[in-house]
C-alpha cells in the first residue's frame, strides 16, 4: 500500500487562505483520522488528496510521487461522501460496478466483484434497487460498497457517517472498525466527532484554524495533549479549564487560583518551573476527579454542585469552583444533593498545565 | 352567589344553529366564488371561440354569413381536407419543420448548457447574451433574419461573395432551410436556460463521485449528467414541440408560406384559407386537427409527469418501508 506525504499544503480560495502549510505522513496500511471542528480546513485536506480540489501551494506525493497535478481518475483511490453521492438513476448493483464498469473489466469479473462487496456489506437482496428505495444506512453501505469495489490502496472518507441518526451511526462505526482491520488499506477519514476518531483511528489528526495542531494515537493525544485546544477537542465531557497561579512555597510547587491550591506532582513542578511562567491555565478532565470524603491536604477541590445529569451508570455534574464552571464524571451510586459542596480528590500526575498566553502544554 | 352557566352542558358550547349553518354554506362556498372571476374569463376567452370553431368546422361558412346562415354540412369539411394534397403538404412542411427544428435545438441547446456549466469570469454576462433572441418579437426576428437572407444586400450572400464564394439563393431554393435556421437561433435559448437550470441542480457530490470512479468528461456527461437530466429534457422538448408546431410570425415575415407550398406550415394555411380563400369552415375543421395533434401531444406530456411522479411516490414508499 502506497505512502502519502503532504508537503507544505497550501490552499486559498481568493486571498481566504484555509490552509497554512499542511505537512503529514501517511504510514502504510494505517487508518488515519483528520479531525476538528467545522471550518478548520480538514475536509479540504481530503479533497485535495482526492483531487476535488487544486492545490494552491505544496505538494502531495504518493509513494514517492507527485500526484497534485493529476485528476482524481488518475489518482486510484475510492472515496465515500457524506452524502453517500450514489448515482440516482442507477440501480445498487449498477453503483458498486460504475468504476468497474468504466474501466471495461470482463462481465465475469465485475459480477463476481458485485457480488463480494455486497455480500461484505450486507446488500445482496437490494442489487436491483435504486438508491431512492433505500433507507439511510443502507445508502451508506452502497457507498462502502462502491468504494470497496474499486480496489483502490487508498481510502479516503469525508464524515460518511455524520448524516445518520445516533443509534445507526453507532453501529456503522463497529462496523467500520471492523472492515478496517479486514481490508488493508490507507484510509483517510475526516469526521467533526471526536468519538469517530477515537474509536476508530490508528493515527488522530487534530487540525484547527487551517493548522495541525496535533498528531498521534488516540492514547497519546488523550494523555498528552500538546495545547489546550486538543485538550479540549478531545474528550466527553470536555476538559474543565481553570486560570491559575504557579506558587513556591515550603520547598514544594503549588497551583492555586480561586477556589482551590493543589500540589503538584515533580514533573509538572519542573515543567512549570523551566518555564518560569507564573500565569497558568489549569486543566483537569471530569474523569479524573474522584469524590472523595476525605482528601488529602493540597490534592482536592470543593466544589459546589449546581445542576446533575443522570446518564445512566454515570452522572455528570455541573459545579462550581469559586467563578469557574467545573464538570464532573461520578458514579450515579454516590449520594449527593443540589446545592451540597461536595470534596473531589485529583491526582497529581492528571493536572495539565497550559501557558495562558500561548496556551501550549508546559512541557520540560 | 351568581347562577353560572355549567359549561359541560353541550348545548352552551354550540353557537345558534341557524347562524352556524349559513356560516358552513359560506365557508364551503367560498373557494368556488374566489374562482368565479378566473372561470368566466376563460370561458369567454377560451371555452366560447372553441366551441364556435368547432360548431364552425361542421359547416360551409362564408365571412359574408352570419353563422346560423351556413349550411351544416357535417363531417364534409375534414373528409375534404383529408383527400387534399395541399393540406397534406402543409402538414408535412409542419411536421418537417416541427421535428428538425426541436430535434437540432435540443442538441445545440443541450450541448451549450453542457459547456457554459461552469464558474468562468464574465460567465453570468455571456449567459444573458445566449437568452436575448428568444426576448425579441417573433416579427422583429422575421425582418431582421430577412435583411440577412436579403439576395443582394444581406449579410449572408455579401459574406460569401466577399470571400469569392458563389450567391445562395436563401429564400427561393433554401426556404425551408433558412426559416429552419430563424427558429433555431431564436428558441435553443430556450431549451438552453432549462437544462443549464437541471444542470446546475445536478447533486454535485455525484458528478465528483464520477470523477473518482474514473470516469472522463464525456462519460460523465453520458453516463451520469445526461440520464439525470432526462425528466427535464422530456418536458422541455414536449414544450417546444408543442409551440413549433404553431410557428406562424417568423415564417410569414420571411416567405409568407412560398415558394409555392415549401414553407407553408398549417398555421399559415389556416389563416389564409381564412382570410384569402374565404372558407371559415374549412379553416376551422383544419384548426381542430392541429388542435388535436397539439392534444395529443400535451396529453403525452401530462402522461409524463404523472407517471413520473407515480414513480417517485412508488419509491418513496419502497425507502419507508426499508427504514
Amino acid at each position: 500500500m502506497p505512502r502519502i506525504q503532504l508537503e507544505k499544503l497550501v490552499k486559498r480560495y481568493g486571498d481566504v487562505q484555509v490552509l497554512h502549510g499542511i505537512d503529514l505522513d501517511i504510514e502504510d496500511n494505517e487508518f488515519t483520522v483528520l479531525v476538528g471542528p467545522s471550518g478548520c480546513g480538514k475536509s479540504t485536506t481530503l479533497r485535495m488528496i482526492a483531487g476535488l480540489e487544486d492545490v494552491s501551494e505544496g505538494e502531495i506525493y504518493v509513494d514517492g510521487v507527485p500526484v497534485s497535478h493529476l485528476e482524481p481518475k488518475d489518482r486510484d483511490l475510492a472515496m465515500v461522501f457524506q452524502d453517500y453521492a450514489l448515482y440516482p438513476h442507477m440501480n445498487v448493483a449498477q453503483n458498486i460496478s460504475f468504476a468497474l464498469r468504466l474501466a471495461k473489466r470482463p462481465k465475469a469479473e465485475i459480477d463476481a466483484k458485485v457480488k463480494e462487496v455486497a455480500d461484505l456489506v450486507g446488500l445482496t437482496e437490494f442489487l436491483a434497487r435504486k438508491p431512492g428505495a433505500l433507507s439511510g444506512g443502507q445508502r451508506q453501505r452502497v457507498a462502502m460498497a462502491r468504494a470497496l469495489a474499486k480496489d483502490s490502496p487508498i481510502f479516503l472518507f469525508d464524515e460518511p457517517l455524520s448524516n445518520l441518526d445516533a443509534k445507526l451511526r453507532g453501529q456503522m462505526r463497529a462496523e467500520l472498525a471492523l472492515m478496517s482491520q479486514s481490508v488493508r488499506k490507507n484510509m483517510i477519514y475526516v469526521t467533526h466527532d471526536q468519538i469517530e476518531a477515537m474509536t476508530l483511528a490508528d493515527r488522530i489528526v487534530v487540525m484547527h484554524g487551517g493548522y495541525i495542531q496535533q498528531q498521534g494515537t488516540p492514547k497519546e493525544l488523550f494523555n498528552n495533549p500538546a495545547n489546550k485546544f486538543v485538550a479540549g477537542f478531545l474528550g466527553m465531557p470536555p476538559m474543565n479549564f481553570m486560570d491559575a497561579q504557579i506558587e513556591q512555597r515550603d520547598g514544594a510547587t503549588f497551583v492555586t487560583g480561586n477556589g482551590f491550591d493543589l500540589q503538584l506532582h515533580d514533573a509538572s513542578a519542573k515543567a512549570a518551573n523551566t518555564h518560569g511562567k507564573r500565569d497558568v491555565i489549569m486543566g483537569i478532565r471530569p474523569s479524573d476527579l474522584r469524590f472523595s470524603e476525605d482528601p488529602a491536604p493540597h490534592r482536592s477541590l470543593a466544589l459546589d454542585v449546581m445542576v446533575s445529569e443522570y446518564i445512566g451508570a454515570q452522572s455528570v455534574l455541573m459545579c462550581k469552583c469559586g467563578d469557574s464552571n467545573i464538570t464532573v464524571e461520578i458514579n450515579s451510586e454516590i449520594p449527593m444533593a443540589l446545592g451540597e459542596t461536595l470534596t473531589f480528590e485529583v491526582d497529581p500526575a492528571r493536572i495539565h498545565l497550559f501557558d495562558r498566553e500561548s496556551e501550549n502544554t508546559l512541557k520540560i | 352567589m351568581t347562577h353560572s352557566p355549567d359549561i359541560n352542558d353541550p348545548e352552551i358550547l354550540k353557537p345558534p344553529a341557524r347562524k352556524r349553518s349559513w356560516q358552513q354554506k359560506m365557508n364551503r362556498l367560498s373557494p368556488y366564488m374566489f374562482m368565479v372571476p378566473a372561470v368566466v374569463i376563460m370561458a369567454i376567452a377560451l371555452i366560447y371561440p372553441l366551441g364556435y370553431m368547432i360548431w364552425g368546422s361542421f359547416r360551409d361558412w362564408n365571412p359574408s354569413q352570419s353563422i346560423g346562415e351556413a349550411e351544416f354540412v357535417g363531417l364534409k369539411n375534414y373528409i375534404t381536407l383529408w383527400g387534399d394534397p395541399n393540406f397534406r403538404e402543409s402538414l408535412g412542411v409542419t411536421l418537417r419543420f416541427a421535428f428538425i427544428v426541436v430535434g437540432v435545438e435540443m442538441i445545440l441547446g443541450v450541448g451549450l448548457a453542457l459547456l457554459l456549466d461552469r464558474d468562468i469570469r464574465g460567465m453570468s454576462v455571456l449567459r444573458t447574451m445566449f437568452i436575448l433572441p428568444m426576448m425579441i418579437a417573433p416579427v422583429v426576428v422575421g425582418l431582421m433574419w430577412r435583411y440577412m437572407y436579403h439576395p443582394t444586400v444581406g449579410t449572408f450572400n455579401r459574406t460569401l461573395e466577399s470571400m469569392g464564394l458563389p450567391k445562395v439563393d436563401w429564400l427561393g431554393d433554401h426556404a425551408l432551410l433558412s426559416v429552419i435556421i430563424a427558429d433555431i437561433w431564436q428558441w435553443t435559448p430556450f431549451i438552453f436556460i432549462l437544462s443549464l437550470a437541471a444542470l446546475q441542480s445536478l447533486p454535485r457530490s455525484a458528478l465528483e463521485a464520477a470523477r473518482i470512479d474514473g470516469a472522463t468528461a464525456w462519460q460523465q456527461i453520458w453516463f451520469i449528467k445526461l440520464p439525470l437530466m432526462l425528466p427535464v429534457l422530456i418536458v422541455t422538448c414536449l414544450l417546444r414541440l408543442i409551440d413549433a408546431f404553431k410557428v406562424l410570425e417568423v415564417i410569414l415575415v420571411l416567405t409568407q408560406g412560398g415558394p409555392g407550398l415549401s414553407t407553408e406550415i398549417l398555421a399559415l394555411r389556416i389563416s389564409r384559407t381564412a382570410t384569402e380563400f374565404r372558407e371559415l369552415g374549412v379553416a376551422a375543421a383544419m384548426s381542430n386537427y392541429l388542435l388535436i395533434l397539439l392534444l395529443i401531444f400535451t396529453l403525452g406530456m401530462f402522461a409524463f409527469t404523472r407517471w413520473q411522479e407515480i414513480r417517485a411516490s412508488r419509491v418513496r414508499a419502497a425507502a419507508e418501508d426499508a427504514s
